[in-house]
């Protein structure tokens, strides 16, 4: 019985792979890296949504009353879409060259591997869109007092979009054109983090508060966290294996 | 207890049991809608507000219950096709999310045609059309998704994870946009503040709700037996079945 209890840690010494903090962390450098090496495909979402935002004072009015009136919905429907542009490549390459393959059969729960891609993609595309959002707020005419919040609405919110975005892009890996797909499947999804984060801008403009609304796109973010990385994985499965 | 349930995962069973069942619920079905509506369109009172129009009820909110139970018993019957393998249980799905699009497209139409006496237009970005509107976009990724697949086992898979998906997404969605429109709510008249229904009119109502989920029941029936004669075409049953037809 003692030389049991002895030998079994010794073969868990041996036999034991990374731990689940190492495999996580190693796959979002991993990715990182692999993100940095693209620096083109990095900026694009940014200047969609720059090239977005201009599109509208042309098509709609450059009066500055009109413009603040619309901005807060139009910076989040641009960020928005910035963001889902850029969700399709998010498997696409790790599931030509295999390397989806070699996750799938890591002693580490695909979830948290899954969920280590979807952080990658966050630091580099939704905090650059929210850093920038401000920017794009001043050409439109976005009144004073909104930015902070905007910045931050924008932070939450767009982690919740990176997250159920996964979902539709491991779901639509697999196909060839998945690209217009991807976004029936979740533009649908993204109605309530789009409702919140404009609310949240739009409060702050009127001088109410806005923590409920930031409090909303919390539970949000919270809610996803908990279960879009088992449904990221499952999807994956199901992408791979058919 | 168990075996019995056991016995409806099997699709030879299922075709067997459900050509017993089918035609009840085509009965009732049909009973219940034809009595429905010229009770509804032909003997309850018009309403005192908005007259004869308001008729559009006996259609509207049956068509309204069932694009979210549809929803809902799809989502379920992935779930049981994921967690148990159950592949009867994804013909179901497979037939009830075009089921479920067509009863949120009427849905959807007749709350345009009702808007146009009520509200003078066609279109209001009103909380519950706007759900509405939200839903089909769901049941139309279902069915796009589900088509996308090369495989047909990938495909039930992937339709599978997109509606248990979405069936959790329901409410946060439903309740969001509630919220936005009583943040944005025009000062017209709302569906919502009318005076409860007398007995004469919600009784035709409740027939009609009843005869539309007996539709929905007979209709899936239906449609999963010849899913089931699609997808098992080379089996030996199916084979000695067209070989008794004839």
């Amino acid at each position: 019985m003692t030389q049991g209890q002895k030998a079994t840690p010794a073969i868990a010494e041996t036999a034991r792979p990374g731990g689940l903090w190492i495999a996580f962390t190693a796959t979002l450098k991993r990715d990182m890296t692999l993100m940095f090496r693209r620096r083109g495909e990095l900026i694009n979402p940014l200047v969609f949504f720059a090239l977005v935002i201009t599109l509208f004072p042309i098509g709609i009015s450059p009066e500055r009353e009109v413009l603040a009136l619309i901005a807060p919905g139009l910076l989040w429907v641009a960020a928005l879409l910035a963001a889902l542009l850029s969700l399709d490549s998010l498997f696409r390459t790790d599931y030509d060259d295999g390397s989806l393959e070699q996750m799938l059969l890591a002693p580490q729960p695909l979830a948290a591997l899954g969920l280590a891609k979807v952080v990658a993609h966050w630091l580099l595309t939704g905090l650059p869109l929210a850093l920038v959002a401000p920017l794009l707020g001043v050409m439109l005419a976005l009144p004073a007092g909104s930015y902070g919040v905007l910045v931050l609405a924008l932070l939450l919110g767009s982690a919740s979009l990176s997250l159920m975005g996964a979902i539709g892009a491991a779901l639509t890996v697999g196909i060839a054109r998945g690209g217009v797909l991807l976004s029936l499947l979740i533009l649908p999804l993204y109605i309530p983090v789009l409702i919140f984060g404009v609310g949240a801008v739009q409060a702050a403009i009127i001088g109410e508060g806005v923590a409920a609304h930031l409090a909303m796109l919390g539970a949000l973010l919270a809610a996803s966290l908990l279960l879009a990385p088992w449904a990221i994985a499952a999807s994956l499965r199901i992408s791979i294996n058919g | 207890m168990w075996t019995f349930i056991h016995k409806w995962g099997s699709p030879k069973w299922f075709y067997a049991m459900s050509a017993r069942l089918q035609p009840w619920c085509w009965a009732a079905a049909l009973m219940l809608i034809a009595l429905g509506t010229v009770w509804g369109l032909g003997f309850a009172p018009a309403d005192y507000q908005q007259g004869n129009s308001f008729r559009i009820i006996y259609v509207h909110v049956p068509a309204a219950f069932l694009a979210q139970s549809v929803f809902v018993s799809m989502a379920a019957a992935s779930l049981v096709f994921m967690v148990w393998k159950i592949k009867v249980a994804d013909m179901a799905a497979t037939v009830m999310a075009p089921f479920g699009a067509v009863m949120t497209f009427v849905a959807l139409f007749s709350g345009a045609v009702w808007g146009v006496p009520t509200w003078g237009t066609w279109w209001m970005w009103d909380a519950r059309l706007t759900s509405m509107l939200i839903l089909l976009f769901l049941y139309l990724g279902v069915i796009a998704l589900r088509g996308a697949f090369a495989s047909r086992d990938g495909g039930s898979k992937a339709a599978s994870v997109l509606a248990m998906v979405g069936v959790i997404n329901i409410p946060i969605i439903k309740y969001s946009v509630d919220w936005w429109f009583t943040l944005h709510q025009p000062s017209t008249f709302s569906v919502t503040s009318r005076p409860a229904m007398p007995v004469e009119m919600w009784l035709p109502l409740l027939i009609m709700v009843l005869g539309f989920y007996c539709f929905f029941i007979a209709l899936t029936l239906m449609r999963t037996r010849s899913e089931i004669l699609r997808r098992e075409i080379n089996k030996r049953w199916v084979i000695d079945l067209a070989r008794e037809m004839r």
